[in-house]
C-alpha cells in the first residue's frame, strides 16, 4: 500500500521522472495513432511493432548494452524496413494488404525471437531484461533513457501540433492535398516516421506484441466522443497518456508484472466503456434513440389511421371510434398497437373507452400536423417533382415523420399554400 | 537433430500452412493472428482449472475464446460500428493482454506455463515428454502425437469439403446463389483455426503460429494461383522451412520455431525478389515486342 502512495504522491525523484516519460509516451502514440486509425492503417501499425523486435536486438548487438539510443536507433530501422517492404509486397505483386502484412509481421518477429534465444543463450552479462521487450516493463526503464524517449515523445507532439492543418488533409483527403499542391510524398513520409518512431519509443513500456493497442485503441475510443480531428486528438492523447501512467504504476508496485497488458487492459476498458455509454455514437443511446423512433413512427401512424374517421365529422372530438374499425383501416400487430394506444393515452392525446377510443383536442392537433405533412409531401413530389399520383403515397409515409416545422412552412411557402392534395384530399389547416 | 523435434514441427507446419491457404485466400490473414493470439487467455484459464496441460480442457477453452474473438470482432464492426481493421486490433490486443496478465498472476503458484513458452514455444523440450506402450516400445514425442490426429482431420475435411472450400473460398457469391451455406464453412474454417491454433500453440507459441499459416501460402501463391498446387507448394515450402530452421537454430543454438519463421521468411522474399524481376523483364519484353510489330505495320 506504501508503494502505491509513493507513486501517487511522487514522494521519490526518480517516480516523478518514471511518471513524465510514460505519459509523454503514452500521449505521442495515441497522437500519432490517431492518424494511423484514420488512414486505416492499424494493423500496419501492428506489424511496425513486431518488427521492432529484430532491431532492438540487432541494437543490442552492436553496442553490447542495452543503450537506449542504439536500441530507439534499431527498431526504428527495422520498422521502417519493414513498412516499406509491406507496401512493396502489396504493389508488387498479386498479394493483398493482409497477407502482406501477416507475412512481414511473423517473418520478422521470427527474426527478432530467434535473435533474442541467441543472446540469451550467449550468456552476455548485460543482456538480462532484454526481454522486457516482449511485454513491457515501464519501471524498467531508466532515468537517464528517459531522456531520450521523452524527447522524442514531446519531439513527435511537436509534429503534430505544428504539422496540424496539413496533416488534417492529407489523411482526410489526399487528392485533395495533391491538388493544392501540398509536399504529399514528404508528408506521408514524415507521418510514417513519426508513427515508426512512436512505436520505437512506445515499446519500452508496452513491449512489441501489445504495441499496436497503444496507437490504435485510444483513437477508437476517442472516435465514439467526437467527430472533430482536434477533439480527437486531444481525447486520444489524454487516453494514451492515463494509460502510460497506469501502467507506470503497476509496474512501479508490481515489479513482476509486465506493464504492457496492463496498459492494453486500461485502453481496452476505456474503448469498450465509450462504445457502450458515449452519448450519441455510444450503443446505449444508439438503441434509445432507435426506440424512440420507432415509437413516435408507430404512434403518428396510428394517429393519422384516427383521423381519417375524423376527417368528415364537423365535431372530430365526440367521434368515437372503434378499436376494429382502426386495424381494419391499416394493419399494426396487436403488441405495437395497445402499446402506441397506451403511450398516447399517457400523453393525454386520445381517451380510451373499452372498445373504441376518442380524440382530445390535443391529440386532434397532432393528428391533423401529421396529415397535413404527408399530404403536403404529396403535393411537393406531383407538382414538383413531376411524379405520377400513384407514385408518391410510399415516399409521403416516411417523409411524414421526418419533416421539421421549418421545412413545413417552406414547403407551405413553395407550394402557395395548397388546399388539397393530388387524390383530392383536404389538407387540414 | 532429433527426429521427434522436426516430425512434430513438420506436422505444425502442415496444419497451420493448409489452414492457411484459405485464410490467404479469403482476405483473412490477419484474422488468423488475431485468433491464434487471442486463443491465450482461454488455454490458461482451462490449464488453471483442469490444473495440467491436458489438451482436451485447453482444447474447449481456445475453442470457446476463438469463437468469441469472431463474435468480439463482428459486434465491434456491426454493433459498435468500429471500422474492421481498428475491431480485429483491438479483439486480439486485449484478450492476449488478459491472457498474459492470468499467467503472471499465476506463475507465484508454481504453474507450469511461463510467459517465455507463450510467447515462442519450446520445440526444445518437445523430445522429453514421451509416448512409451509396455514399457521399453518409444512411439515419438507425445507432441507429435498431438499433432498427427488434428492433420488427418484436417485433410479429411478438405479431401471430402473439396468442392466447398473451393467455391466458397474463391467465389462466396456464386456459392450462395448455389444454395451453399458460405457462413457454415466459414465457422468450420474458423474452429479449424482455433484448434490448430491452441495445439500449436506449445510448440511454436501463440504468435509465431501466424508465421507458420501466412508465409508459406504467400510464397506458394507467389508461385501458382490454383488451389491444388498451392496446397501442395506450401506444404514443400514449409518442409524446407521445419528442416533447414532446425539446422539454422542448432547452429546458432537459438529458439526452433524462431529458426523455422526465418527461413521460411528468407524464401518468401527470394520468391518474390526473382518473381518481381522476372514480372519485370516479362513486361519489358512484351513492350518491345509490341513496339517491333508497332513499327512493322507502320513501316
Amino acid at each position: 500500500m506504501n508503494e502505491v502512495l509513493d507513486f501517487l504522491l511522487l514522494r521519490e525523484p526518480n517516480i516523478l521522472y518514471v511518471v513524465i516519460g510514460t505519459i509523454l509516451i503514452g500521449a505521442s502514440a495515441g497522437l500519432i495513432g490517431t492518424f494511423a486509425f484514420l488512414k486505416k492503417s492499424s494493423l500496419l501499425g501492428d506489424a511496425i511493432s513486431h518488427a521492432a523486435l529484430p532491431g532492438v536486438c540487432i541494437g543490442f548487438l552492436f553496442a553490447q548494452e542495452k543503450d537506449p539510443v542504439f536500441l530507439l536507433l534499431g527498431s526504428f530501422i527495422s520498422g521502417w524496413i519493414a513498412t516499406y517492404l509491406v507496401e512493396w509486397i502489396t504493389i508488387h505483386s498479386k498479394l493483398k494488404k493482409d497477407t502482406a502484412i501477416a507475412v512481414i509481421l511473423s517473418f520478422f518477429f521470427g527474426i527478432g525471437i530467434f535473435l533474442l534465444t541467441i543472446i540469451q543463450g550467449s550468456g552476455m552479462a548485460a543482456q538480462s531484461g532484454l526481454n522486457t521487450f516482449l511485454v513491457g516493463k515501464a519501471a524498467a526503464i531508466q532515468t537517464s533513457d528517459l531522456l531520450v524517449f521523452g524527447g522524442v515523445a514531446l519531439l513527435i507532439i511537436l509534429f503534430v501540433v505544428i504539422y496540424y492543418q496539413p496533416l488534417k488533409i492529407l489523411v482526410f483527403n489526399r487528392d485533395y492535398a495533391l491538388s493544392i499542391g501540398l509536399p504529399v510524398k514528404t508528408m506521408e513520409f514524415l507521418l510514417n516516421s513519426a508513427i515508426v518512431m512512436a512505436i520505437a519509443v512506445g515499446i519500452q513500456a508496452v513491449g512489441v506484441i501489445l504495441m499496436a493497442a497503444l496507437l490504435i485503441t485510444p483513437a477508437a475510443a476517442a472516435r465514439f466522443w467526437s467527430y472533430r480531428l482536434s477533439k480527437l486528438l486531444i481525447i486520444a492523447a489524454g487516453i494514451g497518456g492515463f494509460s502510460g501512467w497506469f501502467g507506470a504504476l503497476v509496474s512501479y508496485t508490481a515489479p513482476n508484472m509486465p506493464t504492457g497488458p496492463w496498459i492494453v487492459t486500461v485502453l481496452s476498458v476505456f474503448a469498450m466503456g465509450s462504445a457502450f455509454l458515449a452519448p450519441k455514437s455510444g450503443m446505449i443511446s444508439r438503441i434509445k434513440m432507435g426506440r424512440e423512433n420507432a415509437n413516435k413512427i408507430l404512434v403518428e401512424n396510428i394517429l393519422k389511421t384516427i383521423y381519417l374517421f375524423c376527417e368528415k365529422e364537423a365535431n372530430p372530438l365526440t367521434r368515437s371510434i372503434l378499436y376494429t374499425d382502426i386495424l381494419e383501416q391499416r394493419f399494426f400487430t396487436p403488441n405495437n398497437f395497445s402499446k402506441g394506444l397506451r403511450w398516447l393515452d399517457k400523453k393525454h392525446m386520445i381517451i380510451l373507452d373499452k372498445n373504441s377510443l376518442k380524440l382530445t383536442e390535443q391529440g386532434y392537433e397532432e393528428s391533423k400536423r401529421v396529415v397535413r405533412l404527408h399530404r403536403l409531401w404529396e403535393v411537393y413530389l406531383y407538382e414538383k417533382m413531376n411524379l405520377a399520383a400513384d407514385h408518391i403515397h410510399p415516399n409521403a409515409e416516411t417523409m411524414e415523420h421526418v419533416l421539421t416545422p421549418d421545412l413545413e412552412k417552406l414547403l407551405l411557402k413553395e407550394l402557395d399554400h395548397p388546399m388539397s392534395d393530388p387524390h383530392q384530399s383536404k389538407i387540414p389547416k | 537433430m532429433d527426429t521427434g523435434i522436426v516430425l512434430t514441427a513438420l506436422f505444425v507446419a502442415f496444419n497451420c500452412g493448409l489452414l492457411g491457404v484459405f485464410l490467404m485466400l479469403r482476405k483473412m490473414a490477419m484474422v488468423g493472428d488475431a485468433i491464434s493470439h487471442s486463443v491465450l487467455p482461454g488455454i490458461v484459464i482451462a490449464y488453471l482449472i483442469s490444473g495440467s496441460r491436458a489438451s482436451f480442457p485447453m482444447l474447449i477453452g481456445a475453442a470457446i475464446m476463438g469463437v468469441l474473438t469472431t463474435v468480439l470482432i463482428e459486434f465491434l464492426t456491426k454493433k459498435a460500428r468500429l471500422q474492421n481493421d481498428a475491431a480485429i486490433g483491438i479483439s486480439f490486443t486485449w484478450l492476449f493482454a488478459i491472457g498474459v496478465i492470468l499467467i503472471a498472476v499465476f506463475t507465484k503458484g508454481g504453474i507450469d506455463l511461463d510467459q517465455e513458452c507463450v510467447l515462442y514455444g519450446d520445440l526444445a523440450f518437445v523430445p522429453l515428454d514421451k509416448v512409451i506402450v509396455d514399457g521399453n516400445l518409444y512411439l515419438g514425442p507425445k507432441a507429435l502425437w498431438n499433432q498427427i490426429p488434428v492433420f488427418v482431420i484436417i485433410v479429411l475435411t478438405l479431401v471430402f469439403g473439396f468442392r466447398g472450400w473451393q467455391v466458397t473460398t474463391f467465389n462466396p457469391d456464386f456459392a450462395l446463389s448455389l444454395g451453399i451455406n458460405v457462413s457454415k464453412w466459414h465457422y468450420v474454417l474458423m474452429s479449424l483455426v482455433s484448434l490448430v491454433s491452441v495445439m500449436a500453440f506449445e510448440a511454436v507459441g501463440a504468435i509465431l503460429v501466424v508465421g507458420f499459416m501466412i508465409i508459406p501460402p504467400a510464397t506458394a501463391y507467389l508461385m501458382s494461383g490454383k488451389l491444388i498446387p498451392l496446397l501442395f507448394i506450401t506444404m514443400i515450402i514449409a518442409s524446407i522451412s521445419v528442416i533447414a530452421g532446425c539446422y539454422l537454430a542448432i547452429y546458432y543454438n537459438g529458439s526452433f520455431a524462431g529458426g523455422m519463421i526465418v527461413v521460411a521468411g528468407i524464401i518468401f522474399i527470394v520468391v518474390w525478389a526473382i518473381k518481381a524481376v522476372i514480372d519485370r523483364w516479362r513486361r519489358v519484353a512484351n513492350r518491345t515486342a509490341y513496339e517491333n510489330r508497332a513499327e512493322s505495320i507502320s513501316a
